[in-house]
C-alpha cells in the first residue's frame, strides 16, 4: 500500500508542478453529466482518426454540471460539454458559456431539433418523459390501464401514481412541463390538485419512483403507474435476467402526455483546443455515435441517418405529438410552476 | 498561523536541559503550533480557499452589486420557509441523535465491559451501515418495512389485515430510523472504546463504600464517560443536521432541511446568493455547536487513569448478565443489520412475477454477480468489481494514512498537556480555535464545497479540478474530525505525571510520544482509523468532485447502476452492494487486527 501512496503523492506533484508538455497525442477533454457512456469502440474510432486521447470528467447530474460549466467560465474545466437538456438550455445560453459551431452534421437533424438559432447548442438526442405502467398488475385486477393524462384522476387510479419532484429530479420537471404543455397555465394545477386528492406519491427523484416504488420494475415495489421514459419498456428486455417475450411495462404516449427531452452539446469558451472540439461534436452528431447511444444513454439520435436497433423497433413507442413549452417560456417560469406545484401537492 | 519561528522558551514539564541545537530543534517540532501546521495549511487550501472563493463568487452574482447581496441575505433570513427549514433541521437532528444515543450507549456499555463470542465481528458489522449508499439503505428499509415489505406482509397475513399495517416510506420515522442506523457505530465506537479503558476500580470502590447501582453509574461512571458521550453526540448531531439523502430519499419530497434546501437552491434553481446564505447559516450553526462543546468538554474533562481493554473487560456471568447481553445484541442486529440483510439476500434472490419483494423471492440466483464482470454492452464506464473495489480501497487507504498523518500530530497538540509554560492561556485558546475549525467542513454542503473547488482550483500549481487525488483530498476533510474527536478524549485523559516522569528520567519529547502517549492512545489510533476508512469506502464523491468514471469507486458504480432500468442493473447494483458490506467488514477486522505499539499491554 505504501507504493501506492507514493504513486498518489508523485501524481499530485506531477499535476501541481510539471508544465503540461503536449508530446505524443493531444488530449481532449469533455465534461458530461452522469448518465453518460460510450462504447469503447466507438471511442476508440475518434482517437485513432484524430491521433487524440479522449478524457471524460462526469460532473454531476444535468443541472450540477451545468453549474460547474458556469462557475469554470473563462478557465474551462473542460474543452466540450454535453449534457444540457431543454429544461436548461436557455440558462446555459443566457451565461454565454459556449462558443457557436454551424456543424456541417446539422443538416442531416430535424429542425425540431435545433432549439438554439445561432447554434452555440447542439442537439444530440433525445428522449420522452411519459407514464409507464406494470401490464402485469392491471391484467391481474382485470382493469384497463390508463391511456392519457386525464385518466390519472379517476378513482379506479387511486394511490397507484409515483412521481418525481420537480424541485430535485429533471424527469419530475419534464412531467409538470407535460402537464403545463397540456393543460395550460393555470389549469395545471387544478389538475395536479386533482391528483393529489387521488392518493399522488411524490418521491425525490427517478431511481426511488422506478427501481423502489413502481411494481413493474425490479423493485417490486407498491405503485403499478409511474413517470419515467418512453424508452424504459425496451429496456427492461433488454435488461432482463432472463430473456423475455414480451415488455413487463408499457409506456403511454397519446397525444400531449408526453415531455420530450432534448439533450443539448457545446463547445466551452477559451478552449485552446477549438479544432479538436469542432470534430468532436461533429463525432458526436455522426451516425456512429448515434447508433451508439441507445444502449449506452437509453437516448434516441437526433440524426435521421443513424440506424436503431431491433429491440427498440419492436417495443419503443414514441409519441407522435409530446406535450409543447418552448424554452425561452420555461426560462422565465420555470421557477414560479415549480413553486406553485410544490404548494398545490406538497404543501 | 506563521508558527515556524517561533521558539519555544519552555521544556515541556519543566525541566531545562541544554540548549544544543538537534534538542531545539525537535522542541520546535513538537511545539503544538508546530504539530497543528500541516492539518492548518492542509485545511486553508482544501478547505477555506475554495469556501471563501465559492461564497464570494456566489454572493458577486447577486443582482446590484454589494447591496444586492446584502438584501439577499436579509431576504433570506427574514422569510419564514427559512425560519421553518431550520427548525425542522434542528428537530429532526436532536431527535436522531437522542435515539442514537439511546440506542448507542447500552450497546457501548456491553462492548465495552464484556467480553463475549463474535464481539469482534458484531462491532464490525455495526460500522458497515456508515458505507452504504442512502438508495441502497432504502432499497433495504423498503424490503422489510415497505408497503410490499416482509414485515407487512407477514402481519397482514399472520391477522388478515386487507392493507399494510406500518406506514413507513416517506415518514419522520423513516428519516430517524436511517440516521440510527447509519450514526450508531459513531456512539459504539467512541463511547465504547473509552469505556472499556475505564478504570473498573473506581466504580467498585463506589459500590464498597455502599452507593447503589444507580448512584455509582450517575455520579461516578457517567461524569466520567461524558467527554465521550459529548464528542459522540456532537458528531451524530452534525451528521444528522447536515443529512442530504436520507431527507430526500427516505423523507420523501415533504421534508426540508438546511442541506437539501442548499442543494436545491444550487442545482436547480442555481440561485447561488440564496444557497451561500443558507451555506453560511448552516456552518454558523456547525461552528457555535462545536464551540459549546469545546468549553463544555474541557470543564468535564479528568485526567484519570486509563486501563488496558483487555483488564477491564469480563466475561457474561451469571444468566441475568447472558439474557441482557442476548437483548441488546437482538436490538443491535435488528435495527442495524437486518436492513443489510435483507440487501444481501435480494441480491442472490431471482425475481418472480408478481407484487412486492416477499412474492418476489422465487430462487436462489448468482446472476448478478457473474453479470457484474460481463460488459454486454462495451461501455468504458462499466469496470469490473474488482476495479472498483481496488480503486476504492486504493482511495480509502490514502484517506487513512492522510487523515492520520493530519490528525495525530494535531490532537497532540489540541490536548494540549504537559507543558506549564506562561502562554499556555494562549495556546489553548488557539487550540480551541482550531478544534472548531476542524469540523467546519462536517457542516459544509457538499455541493458547495464541489462548487468551490471548481471556483478556487483553477490554476495551477493548485489546478486539481480533475485530478484523482481531490478524492482521497476531499474525504480527508470528512474524515479529520473523527479521527481528531477519537483521539483527543484519550490523550487529554492521560495523567501529566506520567509525562513528567517520563521526562525527568530524561525522554526526549519524541521518545514521550511514543512509549508514553502512543501505548496509552493506541486504541483510539485503530477507532479513528477504522473511521477514516469506513467514511472514505461510502462516499459518494460525484457531488462534491469530478468523477473521473474510468476509475469508479464502489458507490459510483452502484449508482451507475441503479440510474438504468431492468432487472438485471438492479440486481448488479444490490450484488455490488453486498459487496461492499464484505469488503467494509473484512477492512475493518483487518485494522482491528493491526496493533499499534503493543496496544493493550500497558
Amino acid at each position: 500500500m505504501k507504493k501506492l501512496l507514493i504513486i498518489l503523492i508523485a501524481s499530485l506533484i506531477a499535476t501541481a508542478c510539471a508544465p503540461s508538455a503536449p508530446a505524443g497525442p493531444r488530449t481532449l477533454t469533455v465534461m458530461t453529466h452522469d448518465s453518460f457512456a460510450v462504447s469503447d469502440n466507438v471511442k476508440a474510432t475518434f482517437e485513432s482518426a484524430n491521433n487524440v486521447t479522449l478524457q471524460f470528467i462526469k460532473s454531476g447530474d444535468a443541472g450540477a454540471a451545468l453549474g460547474k460549466a458556469i462557475l469554470a467560465k473563462g478557465q474551462p474545466l473542460a474543452d466540450v460539454f454535453y449534457g444540457v437538456d431543454n429544461t436548461f438550455l436557455s440558462r446555459a445560453l443566457s451565461e454565454g458559456i459556449y462558443e457557436p459551431y454551424n456543424s456541417p452534421i446539422l443538416a442531416n437533424i430535424s429542425d425540431a431539433f435545433k432549439l438554439d438559432p445561432s447554434n452555440s447548442a447542439l442537439p444530440v438526442d433525445y428522449g420522452d418523459v411519459c407514464l409507464n405502467y406494470d401490464k402485469g398488475y392491471f391484467s391481474q385486477h382485470a382493469i384497463a390501464p390508463p391511456t392519457n393524462l386525464e385518466d390519472l384522476a379517476k378513482p379506479e387510479y387511486k394511490d397507484l401514481v409515483v412521481t418525481e419532484n420537480p424541485a430535485t429530479s429533471s424527469t419530475g420537471l419534464a412531467f409538470l412541463l407535460a402537464t403545463v404543455g397540456h393543460f395550460g397555465d393555470p389549469a395545471y394545477l387544478d389538475y395536479w390538485r386533482s391528483l393529489r386528492a387521488n392518493g399522488l406519491l411524490v418521491v425525490d427523484g427517478w431511481d426511488t419512483a422506478y427501481s423502489t416504488d413502481f411494481s413493474g420494475s425490479a423493485g417490486h415495489g407498491p405503485r403499478p403507474i409511474v413517470v419515467s421514459y418512453g424508452s424504459s419498456p425496451p429496456f427492461e428486455v433488454i435488461g432482463a435476467t432472463q430473456p423475455l417475450i414480451d415488455a413487463p411495462t408499457a409506456a403511454i404516449v397519446s397525444d400531449g402526455s408526453c415531455f420530450r427531452q432534448i439533450e443539448f452539446v457545446g463547445i466551452l469558451k477559451g478552449t485552446p483546443n477549438l479544432d479538436l472540439a469542432q470534430k468532436w461534436v461533429d463525432f458526436m452528431l455522426s451516425p456512429i455515435f448515434q447508433a451508439d447511444m441507445p444502449l449506452q444513454m437509453y437516448v434516441f439520435p437526433v440524426n435521421s441517418k443513424a440506424p436503431l436497433n431491433d429491440t427498440f423497433q419492436k417495443y419503443l413507442a414514441i409519441p407522435a405529438h409530446p406535450a409543447v413549452v418552448n424554452p425561452a417560456d420555461i426560462a422565465a417560469n420555470r421557477d414560479r410552476w415549480i413553486e406553485a406545484w410544490t404548494q398545490a401537492v406538497l404543501r | 498561523m506563521d508558527t515556524g519561528g517561533t521558539p519555544i522558551e519552555t521544556h515541556p514539564g519543566g525541566v531545562v536541559r541544554g540548549a544544543d541545537r538537534p534538542a531545539r530543534l525537535v522542541r520546535l517540532v513538537t511545539s503544538p503550533l508546530a504539530l497543528a501546521l500541516p492539518a492548518a495549511v492542509y485545511l486553508g487550501l482544501f478547505y477555506f480557499y475554495p469556501m471563501a472563493a465559492i461564497l464570494q463568487a456566489s454572493f458577486a452574482r447577486a443582482s446590484g452589486g454589494a447591496g444586492g447581496a446584502g438584501a439577499a441575505i436579509v431576504a433570506v433570513l427574514e422569510s419564514s420557509a427559512t425560519f421553518k427549514v431550520i427548525a425542522f433541521t434542528f428537530y429532526e437532528a436532536t431527535l436522531s441523535t437522542l435515539i442514537t444515543l439511546a440506542v448507542g450507549l447500552p450497546g457501548a456499555y456491553l462492548m465495552a465491559r464484556y467480553r463475549f463470542r463474535g464481539q469482534g465481528l458484531l462491532r464490525a458489522l455495526t460500522a458497515v451501515p456508515f458505507v452504504l449508499p442512502t438508495l441502497v439503505v432504502a432499497a433495504g428499509f423498503n424490503a422489510l418495512l415497505g408497503p410490499q415489505g416482509w414485515v407487512n406482509l407477514g402481519l397482514m397475513s399472520v391477522f388478515g389485515l386487507p392493507a399494510p399495517p406500518i406506514n413507513f416510506v416517506n415518514s419522520l420515522a423513516a428519516i430517524l430510523a436511517a440516521h440510527v442506523f447509519y450514526n450508531t457505530t459513531i456512539v459504539l465506537r467512541l463511547v465504547g472504546d473509552f469505556w472499556s479503558h475505564l478504570d473498573p476500580r473506581l466504580p467498585a470502590a463506589a459500590r464498597v463504600l455502599g452507593a447503589s447501582r444507580w448512584r455509582t453509574a450517575g455520579e461516578v461512571t457517567l461524569p466520567l464517560l461524558t467527554p465521550a458521550i459529548a464528542a459522540a453526540a456532537l458528531l451524530v448531531f452534525i451528521f444528522d443536521f447536515t443529512s442530504f439523502g436520507v431527507i430526500l430519499v427516505l423523507g420523501g419530497p415533504t421534508f426540508a432541511t438546511l442541506e437539501t434546501e442548499i442543494y436545491r437552491q444550487t442545482v436547480y434553481a442555481f440561485n447561488l446568493p440564496t444557497a451561500a446564505v443558507l451555506a453560511l447559516v448552516q456552518l454558523g450553526c456547525t461552528l457555535g455547536l462545536t464551540i459549546v462543546y469545546t468549553r463544555l468538554s474541557r470543564r468535564v474533562t479528568v485526567p484519570q487513569t486509563l486501563r488496558a481493554a483487555s483488564e477491564t473487560r469480563r466475561p457474561l456471568l451469571c444468566w441475568r448478565e447472558r439474557l441482557g447481553a442476548g437483548l441488546l445484541v437482538t436490538l443491535l442486529a435488528v435495527l442495524l443489520i437486518t436492513p443489510m440483510l435483507a440487501l444481501a439476500v435480494r441480491s442472490v434472490t431471482q425475481p418472480g412475477r408478481g407484487n412486492g419483494p416477499g412474492a418476489a423471492a422465487s430462487g436462489f440466483t448468482v446472476a448478478y454477480y457473474q453479470a457484474l464482470s460481463t460488459n454486454p454492452s462495451n461501455s468504458i464506464f462499466l469496470v469490473p468489481p474488482q476495479a472498483a473495489v481496488g480503486n476504492s480501497l486504493l482511495i480509502a487507504t490514502t484517506t487513512v494514512l492522510l487523515t492520520l498523518g493530519f490528525g495525530l500530530p494535531t490532537a497532540w497538540a489540541l490536548a494540549g498537556r504537559g507543558d506549564a509554560s506562561r502562554n499556555n492561556a494562549d495556546r489553548r485558546r488557539l487550540a480551541d480555535g482550531l478544534d472548531a475549525l476542524l469540523m467546519l467542513p462536517l457542516g459544509t454542503s457538499a455541493v458547495t464545497l464541489g462548487l468551490g473547488f471548481i471556483v478556487a482550483l483553477n490554476r495551477p500549481p493548485l489546478d486539481l479540478r480533475a485530478s484523482p487525488v481531490l478524492l482521497p483530498l476531499a474525504h480527508t476533510l470528512v474524515a479529520l474530525p473523527f479521527v481528531v474527536r477519537s483521539l483527543v478524549p484519550a490523550l487529554r485523559s492521560i495523567r501529566p505525571r506520567l509525562r513528567q516522569a517520563a521526562v525527568v528520567l530524561g525522554a526526549s519529547p519524541a521518545r514521550v510520544w511514543r512509549e508514553v502517549d502512543l501505548p496509552l492512545v493506541g486504541r483510539a489510533v485503530l477507532v479513528a482509523a477504522t473511521f477514516a476508512f469506513t467514511i472514505s469506502l461510502g462516499e459518494f464523491g460525484a457531488t462534491a468532485v469530478i468523477a473521473r468514471p474510468e476509475s469508479p469507486t464502489v458507490p459510483m458504480a452502484i449508482y451507475r447502476f441503479l440510474s438504468l432500468p431492468g432487472a438485471l442493473n438492479y440486481g448488479q447494483a444490490l450484488a455490488l452492494s453486498t459487496i461492499l458490506m464484505l469488503v467494509c467488514t473484512a477492512g475493518i477486522l483487518a485494522i482491528e487486527r493491526l496493533r499499534v505499539a503493543d496496544v493493550g499491554e500497558f
